[in-house]
């Protein structure tokens, strides 16, 4: 349901400020901290990098700080190169993948949050437990019901370029935690991502569960809930448009019956 | 606490089956409105100011009429509906419900009284 304020122990404090470097290059970092340990409200830290000495990236900033400054700083992070999906998290106010965010699309001082409205396990660790298991209930492979082929499935070049756009999604959960819809309603809305994978397999010319998965997403939570907000395309750091997808679910929706 | 697994959490009660009419009747009610409300507001403009005997004349009149009766109708069966979509966003449980109710009796009055004074006048 809709909050319009934070929870009492949500609310965010002014942290701890580091000590600010002597050299010509400095840039200020305003980090979102807090762990389940201490029982404190969340905070937020002031760090200090040397610009000359870092890396052009936003995630290679947050790596300078835990190395040379914190090292109780946490975050995820695994391709640095945008493939994995593991860094997503909200600088200067967009949902974005910390390796590919050049620190010089920033303007003034740079700040960190985690993803918004999901719960955080530590400083910018979202939990995505329940965005994986929406992800999972879309059944997101292939579902035959034919048994030949037994081995290679054909598919024609015109119906091979009807899943780009879709199949490159790192599931990073940018577009689903942009969307109002998803912070109001998370619980029912698939949110943007897994409808963006549902609609990868629906399309797919080898899949033969088309109608059990359009059955499965007639809903006025799980799908309808989307009400082309499009912060999900705009957000979306590998460029896909999953507004675009979730549209073309409904219209296959309105196909079946009118 | 409920040991519920996300897997379960997230299918919850699985699907109503039901949404896509909702989105067709809305998708059609704002294609119909869009042609039909600034039609009736060019009307209704040209009434204002009007005797009282000429504006029973210009909503007498079988064209402005109809359209008049289609828009209450079909207006406050999209108000309705596109009321309910805003209460689910923004409400749960009992509140959720009886706000449906609400919207929906309140949009219903609206048209059955609208339609009483048309008819008033028409006929």
């Amino acid at each position: 349901m809709v909050q319009f304020t934070l929870p009492k122990n949500s609310k965010i404090r002014t942290g701890k400020t580091w000590p600010k470097l002597s050299a010509k290059n400095v840039r200020k970092f305003q980090i979102y901290r807090w762990t389940p340990d201490d029982g404190e409200n969340p905070r937020v830290d002031t760090y200090f990098v040397d610009m000359d000495t870092c890396g052009p990236m936003v995630l290679d900033a947050l790596v300078k700080i835990k190395n040379e400054i914190d090292p109780t700083l946490t975050f995820r992070r695994s391709c640095r190169e945008g493939i994995c999906g593991s860094c997503a998290m909200n600088i200067d106010g967009i949902n974005t993948l910390a390796c590919i965010y050049g620190l010089d699309e920033v303007r003034g001082d740079v700040k960190i949050y985690p993803l918004p409205h999901m719960p955080v396990i530590k400083d910018l660790i979202p939990d995505l437990t329940h965005f994986y298991a929406q992800h999972a209930s879309i059944m997101p492979w292939l579902e035959t019901k034919t048994n030949r082929p037994e081995k290679e499935w054909r598919q024609s070049i015109d119906d091979r370029a009807k899943l780009d756009g879709l199949y490159e999604c790192v599931m990073c959960a940018c577009c689903s935690t942009s969307c109002p819809s998803y912070w109001w309603n998370g619980d029912k809305y698939l949110g943007p991502a897994a409808l963006l994978h549902a609609y990868r397999w629906i399309i797919d010319s080898r899949d033969e569960a088309t109608g059990e998965r359009l059955d499965d997403l007639e809903d006025p939570f799980k799908l309808y809930r989307c009400h082309t907000i499009m912060n999900c395309t705009k957000t979306c750091p590998k460029g896909l448009n999953p507004a675009a997808a979730i549209a073309s679910i409904k219209g296959m929706m309105v196909n079946r019956v009118v | 606490m409920r040991y519920l697994t996300p897997r379960r959490r997230a299918a919850g009660k699985g699907s109503a089956h039901t949404g896509t009419h909702h989105h067709w009747s809305m998708t059609m009610s704002s294609v119909a409105l869009a042609f039909m409300v600034p039609t009736w507001m060019y009307l209704f403009g040209s009434a204002i100011g009007q005797s009282r005997a000429d504006v029973v004349a210009a909503f007498s009149h079988p064209f402005t009429a109809i359209l008049t009766a289609l828009i209450l109708v079909i207006g406050m069966r999209h108000f309705a509906m596109g009321a309910t979509m805003m209460i689910e966003d923004y409400s749960r449980g009992t509140a959720r419900k009886a706000l449906v109710m609400f919207v929906t009796s309140l949009a219903t009055v609206i048209a059955a009284t609208g339609l009483y004074a048309l008819i008033r006048i028409a006929l």
